[in-house]
C-alpha cells in the first residue's frame, strides 16, 4: 500500500470509529475538549504507525484501545494534581468514577450511551448556534476542520476558532457529561434536532456544483439524524425529523432543470425522485407515528413531504390532507410563513377564493412585509378567480421584491401572461 | 456517495441452501453496525438463479430465458446499499463483512452508485440561493395553476 493509501484508509477509519473513540474517551475524561484532543493523539500516533507496520487488522479496535490507554495516562496525572488540590479531588469523590475500578465498568458500557452523551453535549444550549454545529460535525461527524470551513464557506481559522470555544465553554461551565434527565429531555433533544436540521438545510440550499462539501452536507445530516434515531428510537420527532430530510433529499435530483434553473416540486419530473429515500423516508414518517399519533413540527412536516412523495402525478396530490396538516403544524408552531403555506393548500383544497381569503388576512403581517411570496401567491389565487389586473399588479410587486434574479425572470413572465386574452 | 455490496453466488445460494444460524446472527449484527453509523440504506437477499429469469432483447423484441444460470460465479445471491463519504469508508465497511459467509471464501464486488453529481454541469452557482422547506413549499404551490 502507498503512503497515500494508507492515509486514506486510516481517514476511512477515523471517518467510522471517531466519535465512538471520542464518546468512550470523554465518559472517561469527562470533557469532550480533552476526549477529542486525546483521540487527536492516537490518530496521530496511527498516522505514523501503520504505514509502516502496516494497519492493523481490527483498526477500529487499535484505535479505541490506544484512546483508551491514553485516558488512563491523562487521569493518572489528573489524579496527581489531585491530591495537591483538595478541590479537585472532592470532585472526583463526587463523580466517583475517575479511580480504577470504575475503569472496567466504563469500558464494557454500550457504547451507544456514550455517543448519546456526546450528541447532547455538542449541541449543548450554552453554546451559540454556529458553535454547536461546528462541535457536532467535528465530533460526531469526524470532519475536519477544513470540510466544516468549506462547507459553511467560512475561513478555517473561523471555524477553528468557533471549536476551540466552544469546548473550553464547555469545560467552564463543567458541562457534565450525561443525557439529560425527563425534564430537560424535550428542550435538549429540540436543540439537537435543530443543529441536525441546520446541516441538511445548508446542504440542501446548496445542490450545485462549486464545492461538494457543501451538497455533502444534506448526506451528513442524514447520516446523523439516522444515528441518532438508532440511539433514542422511542423518540417520535427524532424519526419525524429523519423522514423529513430523507423525502426531500430524495427530491434533490429532480429540483435542478437541464439549464441548471430551479424546478418547483410541482412541475418536477417524480420519475427522477429517489425512490429509496421515499421509501426510507415513508418508513420513517411510520416510525414517528406508531410512537405518537399526534405529530410534531418535524413530523408534520415529513408528513406534508410525504403527501406529494406518494402522489404519482401533481394532480394527485391529496391537497385537503395537506391542508389540515399546516393546521396542526400552524397550532404547534405559529408562523406567519406557516400561515401562508397553509393559505395556498386551501386554495387548492378548497378553491381560491378560501385561500385568498386567508392571504388576504395576512398583509398585515409585519414578518410578511417585503417577503415576495405573499404577493406571489395573491397573485395567482386572483389569477385564479379571473381578477387578471389585480393578479399582474401583485406578480410585478412580487417581482419587484424578490432578490433572485431567476426567480424575478418567473413573476414577471406570469405578469405578461395575466394580459394575454 | 453511495456503493452497492454485491454478494456473488456460489454453489450453496445457488442450491437455495439457508444460511447457518451463526452466520444470520453474524449478518444481523454487521447490518446492524451499519445502521447504526447511518449508512446502511438497503439490503435484500434473492433467491437463487433457478427462480429467475432472463430476458434478452433480440431485434427489438423481448425473448425470456428460465434460470437456472451455469455460471455461478457472475452471478448475484444478494445486496447491501450504503452511503458514504468516500470509497475508502465504503472499502473499510466492506472489509468487515463476516468472514465466515461462503465459508471464508465469500465473493463481494463494490461498486459505486451513479449520482447526479456525476452529471456535474447542470448545477450552477446561481442555485446557491437560500430557500427553507417552507419557502420552497410556498413557491412551489404558488405556481400551480
Amino acid at each position: 500500500m502507498t503512503l497515500a493509501a494508507t492515509h486514506r484508509a486510516i481517514d476511512a477509519v477515523w471517518r467510522i470509529e471517531s466519535a465512538k473513540i471520542i464518546a468512550v474517551v470523554a465518559r472517561m475524561v469527562r470533557d469532550v475538549g480533552v476526549a477529542e484532543e486525546l483521540a487527536q493523539d492516537v490518530l496521530v500516533t496511527a498516522l505514523e504507525q501503520w504505514p509502516e507496520k502496516g494497519v492493523p487488522d481490527r483498526p477500529g479496535a487499535w484505535l479505541t484501545a490506544a484512546a483508551k490507554n491514553r485516558a488512563l495516562d491523562h487521569l493518572r496525572r489528573v489524579q496527581l494534581l489531585a491530591a495537591k488540590h483538595e478541590e479537585i479531588g472532592r470532585d472526583l469523590e463526587i463523580h466517583g468514577e475517575a479511580f480504577e475500578p470504575a475503569f472496567e465498568a466504563a469500558l464494557e458500557d454500550d457504547i451507544g450511551d456514550d455517543l448519546l452523551r456526546l450528541v447532547f453535549t455538542a449541541c449543548h444550549p450554552i453554546l451559540a448556534p454556529e458553535a454547536r454545529v461546528a462541535l457536532t460535525l467535528r465530533l460526531l461527524g469526524g470532519l475536519t476542520t477544513d470540510e466544516i470551513a468549506r462547507a459553511f464557506l467560512l475561513p478555517e481559522a473561523t471555524v477553528a476558532q468557533r471549536i476551540v470555544r466552544a469546548k473550553r465553554s464547555l469545560a467552564a461551565a463543567q458541562v457534565p457529561f450525561e443525557v439529560p434527565r425527563a425534564a430537560e429531555l424535550p428542550e435538549r433533544l429540540a436543540s439537537v434536532l435543530a443543529v441536525i436540521y441546520l446541516v441538511f438545510n445548508e446542504g440542501y440550499a446548496a445542490t450545485s456544483g462549486g464545492d461538494w462539501m457543501r451538497p455533502a452536507l444534506c448526506d451528513e445530516a442524514l447520516r446523523l439524524g439516522r444515528i441518532v434515531a438508532e440511539l433514542m428510537p422511542q423518540e417520535p420527532e427524532v424519526h419525524g425529523l429523519v423522514a423529513l430530510m430523507e423525502l426531500q433529499a430524495s427530491r434533490a435530483r429532480a429540483r435542478i432543470g437541464a439549464k441548471g434553473q430551479p424546478v418547483l416540486l410541482l412541475e418536477q419530473n417524480r420519475a427522477r425522485w429517489d425512490h429509496m429515500l421515499i421509501g426510507r423516508g415513508l418508513t420513517a414518517l411510520a416510525r414517528a407515528e406508531r410512537l405518537n399519533s399526534a405529530l410534531g413540527p418535524y413530523g408534520l412536516q415529513a408528513a406534508i413531504a410525504a403527501c406529494h412523495a406518494r402522489a404519482g402525478t401533481a394532480d394527485q396530490t391529496d391537497w385537503p390532507r395537506i391542508a389540515a396538516l399546516y393546521d396542526a403544524l400552524a397550532q404547534l408552531m405559529p408562523s406567519p410563513v406557516v400561515a401562508l403555506n397553509r393559505a395556498v393548500a386551501i386554495g387548492m383544497a378548497y378553491g381560491p377564493a378560501a385561500g385568498l381569503e386567508l392571504a388576504d388576512a395576512l398583509s398585515h403581517e409585519p414578518l410578511l412585509k417585503g417577503y415576495h411570496l405573499l404577493p406571489a401567491v395573491r397573485a395567482d389565487l386572483l389569477l385564479k378567480l379571473g381578477r387578471r389586473v389585480e393578479a399582474q399588479a401583485e406578480f410585478e410587486r412580487a417581482a419587484s421584491l424578490t432578490r433572485n434574479v431567476r426567480e424575478r425572470e418567473l413573476l414577471l413572465e406570469r405578469a405578461r401572461g395575466c394580459d394575454a386574452s | 456517495m453511495r456503493f452497492m455490496i454485491i454478494r456473488k453466488a456460489d454453489a450453496e445460494t445457488e442450491a437455495g441452501v439457508m444460511p447457518s444460524e451463526q452466520l444470520i446472527t453474524e449478518m444481523m449484527k454487521y447490518n446492524e453496525e451499519m445502521v447504526r453509523a447511518g449508512v446502511m440504506l438497503a439490503g435484500e437477499g434473492l433467491h437463487p438463479s433457478a427462480k429467475g429469469l432472463r430476458v434478452k432483447f433480440s431485434g427489438g423484441k423481448p425473448v425470456l430465458i428460465d434460470g437456472p444460470f451455469a455460471e455461478t460465479k457472475e452471478l448475484i445471491a444478494g445486496f447491501t446499499m450504503i452511503q458514504v463519504k468516500s470509497r475508502e469508508e465504503a472499502i473499510e465497511w466492506v472489509k468487515r463483512w463476516p468472514s465466515i459467509d461462503g465459508h471464508g471464501a465469500v465473493e463481494l464486488e463494490l461498486r459505486q452508485v451513479a449520482e447526479a453529481e456525476d452529471f456535474g454541469d447542470a448545477f450552477t452557482p446561481e442555485l446557491r440561493e437560500q430557500e427553507d422547506l417552507l419557502r420552497a413549499e410556498v413557491e412551489q404551490q404558488a405556481k400551480q395553476r
